[in-house]
């Protein structure tokens, strides 16, 4: 189906109080625009809103200043319902040059707040964004709320009695406009203030500058003289169940999912990983868990990280390695090595654009292909997904679970997006996890390595280190009855098949399919996995608000595929697969069980929007009207 | 852990395995050796693992009654550093050769010797893939006829010996596949080396690669074309120990001398320039050594890890402590 999009047609800031919001940050990579989500972020939360953001940053580290290809944005949707996405246009873009007017004006509503600083648009800045005439003059953001301000200007005023001169001074602009932003929207400044105080503990000079430029721009919001239309916007709280709550991304949550999985499995877990965009945060968040029972090893390349996540299995901990899809590649002779030995392994792809480098900072769901099949010979794996940055937490628990009690390698599929983006997350009780405790095996009489769980049908683990079990393991085939090397033709059939059983026995242990949202019958469903979760869920929301016949199916589990998915998916009329490829997952669908599901395709590096799902469910309700 | 361990033999080192390597094959004797020098070790045999790569050596572990994981090609290295940080008290070997150590493993050599990863790497090197049937290898010398090189390997050989050391090895050593008395010392010393141990094992391939190795191995000539290198002697050697080896000190290069002279060299393993030079020390002019070329104390990886863990794990966490971490809010 052609991608198009539907405007939500929202127009909130006409009135006093609105139901949500989008707000993006928009400025040079070096402007700061990362840090101020981050603070607008946590003081959203606090005030009690729905959220959900979207870092969304170039993969230069310093581009040359006021480079279009250098603009650095923050996104946050909150409100006062459930919030699952980073929101389709913005309400209101803050702007710190022009480079970052250029390359996000177009997603601003008409009738949008745009918040300018004006000193940046110079005549040199003009031109490296482009600019033939200056926009903030020619008229053509007439059809906005603009609020033009010198904050250059303003900020040096600010900071002038700390002496710090004009370099270091104009770097408080962040938080001058941060300050703006949160009278705009009612909100606390005294989370940021203490996260100052402690940023720069030791350079109290540039903490007092900071907050007297954060104070400063909440006070131009109170005194100054605002153009008609711009004025405070109230969000109500969102209704939300009573508990302790905290922002989290997804990679901390997969982090700490992982932690999680150790402690129930009660095992050491050795994180092997090399650096990757947008991996590699998951290596900077476990290496300071290792007060758990965790260690991490920065590899020299992928295949070492791979291999060396192996080797901490074979001797009795579990081994993880993570990357991207380019250093998934790299691993799969790995992978297929843990398959071989049956030896339990968990890889997280936390995919991003491709082919090859592609678009190292964006978000895409095209390994999934890779994911299933990518591997010589016949070497199958479960594969699972987490839909939102808090599932992560669980999906990587029940890697833990399944890797270990199977014996087999698990892909676990996240993305750059999910990576990235953060929400809040209703803290749980762990104590209400069931744990699922690894059991090595001890005994030496009458071992042989292919002892094996007949109903699970997985290997027995037999670590080093354990009297009478010495035994020899390797990627060349081994008898099923004696775990030595065979050549015979008909143990390899045998092996083939036990493999292909035993990850497809595993559709037992797992949840059957559900549907998220609407009925288990009926017109429409659409159905996503990973990171789409959230524009699927508002525009189904949405589609059946207006009366459609909709459900939302999301899968987890990618292989083996919950047992009832066919039988669920046969009771609806049509199905709908919205993926961020160019359609592998509707491809499987339709391949194992022949039913003639469309797919919707977004290979931008950016998530769907709301809209152009919701414009898909109209034209298939249309079609399918049509044909009954 | 004090309990006194049964005395164990060579025969309870080998597996129930029929070996397969080609008659006549070094890796026999290296084999042999190994297993009869394990019981001197005196430690528990289910804590020893042999890890090996892809090729003829790497079939070792099979025939080894420890536990063993033949791995993937090259990438032995990469496996036995986390067997090793999962399980630091166990005692693990690598084993590769010339082909799976220095070509497609090339990268993880480099890199665990660099990190001085506790281990014993054994790499045996007939120069040649044999596994393959006889491709020319990074070991050859330019010139080799082999099915992939019917007019003769263009590609210039490195020293493995050399390149461990500029890889910054801390245990760099020599020794003879048939030599077993030599290959056993040279190997227990690396064992008692803490940190990476990188023992070169001259290795003759019966069907590839006959006799590569001749001149230092067969007795007549080995002599002239071998000096055994000891910590704190004079490096001499020929028939009658008449030769020695010196410095000549204008063009920094190695020279031969008469035994007698007073400027012959005496072997300091902690020395890194006179090691890379007794490293890439060969004939026609010079002898090739054997023994331990360098040695030198240095953090091991894996015991900087193990510090590092003790450290942070000083106090007990709980998920609940981390769950609840940083900023949170209460919603009634």
């Amino acid at each position: 189906m052609e991608l198009v999009e539907e405007n939500l047609n929202e127009h909130h800031l006409d009135e006093k109080e609105v139901v949500d919001v989008v707000v993006r940050f928009a400025g040079d990579s070096g402007d700061g625009m990362q840090l101020t989500g981050n603070n607008f972020t946590e003081a959203t939360a606090l005030y009690g809103n729905d959220l959900s953001t979207f870092p969304d940053f170039p993969a230069e580290i310093r581009a040359p200043v006021g480079a279009t290809f250098g603009v650095s944005a923050f996104q946050i949707y909150f409100g006062a319902n459930d919030v699952t996405t980073a929101g389709d246009a913005l309400d209101v873009l803050v702007v710190m040059n022009p480079a970052a007017l250029i390359t996000n004006v177009d997603n601003l509503v008409d009738g949008g707040l745009l918040i300018v600083d004006s000193g940046a648009f110079t005549a040199k800045n003009l031109t490296k964004a482009k600019y033939q005439v200056n926009p903030l003059e020619d008229g053509s953001l007439d059809k906005f709320r603009v609020l033009e301000i010198d904050i250059t200007k303003q900020v040096l005023a600010a900071v002038a009695e700390f002496n710090l001169g004009h370099k270091t001074g104009v770097r408080s602009k962040n938080m001058w406009t941060l300050g703006l932003v949160l009278w705009l929207f009612d909100r606390d400044r005294a989370g940021t203030i203490k996260s100052l105080k402690t940023k720069f503990a030791s350079k109290p000079d540039i903490a007092n500058a900071n907050i007297a430029a954060l104070n400063a721009g909440h006070a131009y919001g109170e005194t100054a003289e605002l153009p008609a239309g711009i004025h405070v916007y109230k969000v109500p709280k969102a209704k939300v169940s009573p508990g302790t709550y905290r922002n989290i991304t997804g990679t901390n949550a997969l982090a700490w999912g992982l932690v999680a999985g150790s402690e129930l499995a009660n095992i050491e877990l050795l994180f092997a990983s090399y650096p990757i965009t947008p991996a590699s945060n998951l290596l900077h968040e476990l290496v300071r868990h290792r007060d758990f029972d965790i260690n991490t090893f920065q590899a020299e390349d992928e295949i070492a990280a791979v291999c060396a996540a192996i080797g901490a299995s074979f001797a009795g901990s579990l081994g993880v390695t993570s990357s991207a899809g380019p250093g998934i590649a790299l691993k799969s002779e790995g992978i297929a090595l843990a398959c071989a030995t049956e030896l339990p392994l968990i890889v997280v792809n936390t995919q991003r654009g491709g082919p090859s480098t592609g678009l190292p900072t964006k978000t895409e769901q095209s390994d999934l292909n890779m994911a299933l099949h990518g591997r010589h010979g016949d070497t199958p794996m479960p594969v699972i997904a987490s839909s939102t940055p808090t599932d992560c937490f669980e999906v990587a628990i029940e890697a833990v679970r399944l890797a270990t009690k199977y014996m087999t390698p698990v892909m676990l599929l996240s993305d750059g997006y999910l990576a990235n983006a953060a929400e809040p997350w209703k803290i749980p009780d762990f104590s209400e996890f069931e744990p699922f405790p690894v059991q090595h095996y001890t005994k030496a009489e009458d071992f042989k390595p292919s002892i094996r769980n007949e109903e699970t049908l997985a290997r027995v683990w037999a670590k080093p280190g354990t009297a009478g079990l010495e035994h020899r393991i390797g990627g060349i085939e081994r008898s099923f009855d004696t775990g030595d090397i065979s050549y015979d033709p008909a143990n390899h059939q045998k092996m083939t098949d036990l493999r292909q059983a035993k990850i497809a026995g595993i559709a037992n242990d797992i949840p059957l399919q559900e549907v998220c949202l609407g009925n288990k019958t009926g017109k429409l469903a659409v159905v996503g996995w990973g990171s789409t979760f959230g524009a699927i869920h508002q525009a189904v929301k949405r589609a059946r608000a207006e009366g459609l016949d909709v459900s939302h199916i999301q899968v987890r589990y990618l292989s083996p595929l919950p047992r009832n998915l066919e039988e669920l998916l046969k009771s609806f009329d049509s199905i709908l697969v919205p993926e961020m490829n160019t359609g592998q997952f509707v491809r499987l669908i339709r391949s194992e069980y022949l039913i003639d599901a469309e797919a919707l395709n977004k290979v931008a590096g950016q998530p769907f929007k709301i809209g152009e799902i919701l414009a898909a469910i109209h034209a298939k309700i249309a079609t399918s009207g049509s044909n009954s | 852990m004090n309990q006194a361990l049964p005395k164990l033999t060579v025969k309870d080192y080998a597996s129930d395995q029929e070996v397969r390597w080609c008659p006549g094959c070094g890796d026999y004797a290296i084999l042999k050796t190994i297993q009869k020098l394990m019981p001197t070790f005196e430690q528990p045999k289910e804590n020893q693992v042999f890890i090996s790569g892809i090729g003829c050596s790497s079939r070792f572990p099979y025939y080894m009654n420890t536990f063993g994981f033949h791995t993937i090609h090259g990438r032995a290295p990469a496996v036995a550093t986390g067997v090793k940080l999962a399980n630091p008290e166990l005692d693990v070997w690598v084993i590769t050769g010339d082909g799976d150590g220095f070509s497609i493993g090339g990268n993880h050599m480099l890199h665990v010797l660099r990190r001085n990863v506790d281990l014993q790497i054994l790499l045996f090197n007939n120069e040649i893939y044999g596994l393959t049937k006889g491709q020319y290898s990074p070991t050859s010398q330019t010139g080799t006829r082999t099915p992939s090189s019917p007019t003769g390997s263009i590609d210039l050989p490195l020293a493995p010996c050399e390149v461990a050391i500029g890889s910054g090895g801390t245990f760099i050593a020599r020794t003879i596949d048939t030599q077993a008395k030599h290959l056993a010392a040279v190997v227990t010393r690396g064992h008692d080396h803490r940190g990476a141990s990188f023992i070169e094992i001259l290795q003759n391939c019966p069907i590839y690669n006959d006799g590569i190795f001749e001149q230092v191995t067969d007795k007549k000539t080995a002599a002239d074309f071998k000096v055994e290198l000891v910590h704190g002697e004079p490096i001499i050697f020929g028939k009658e120990r008449e030769r020695g080896i010196r410095l000549n000190h204008d063009s920094l290069k190695l020279e031969l001398v008469d035994a007698s002279s007073d400027d012959v060299l005496v072997h300091d393993e902690t020395n890194k320039v006179l090691a890379t030079m007794l490293a890439i020390m060969k004939g026609p002019d010079l002898p090739v050594a054997v023994g331990v070329i360098y040695r030198e104390e240095k953090n091991s990886y894996v015991d900087d890890s193990q510090q590092q863990l003790i450290s942070v794990r000083k106090t007990k966490v709980s998920m609940a402590d981390l769950l609840t971490s940083g900023h949170t809010w209460e919603v009634e």
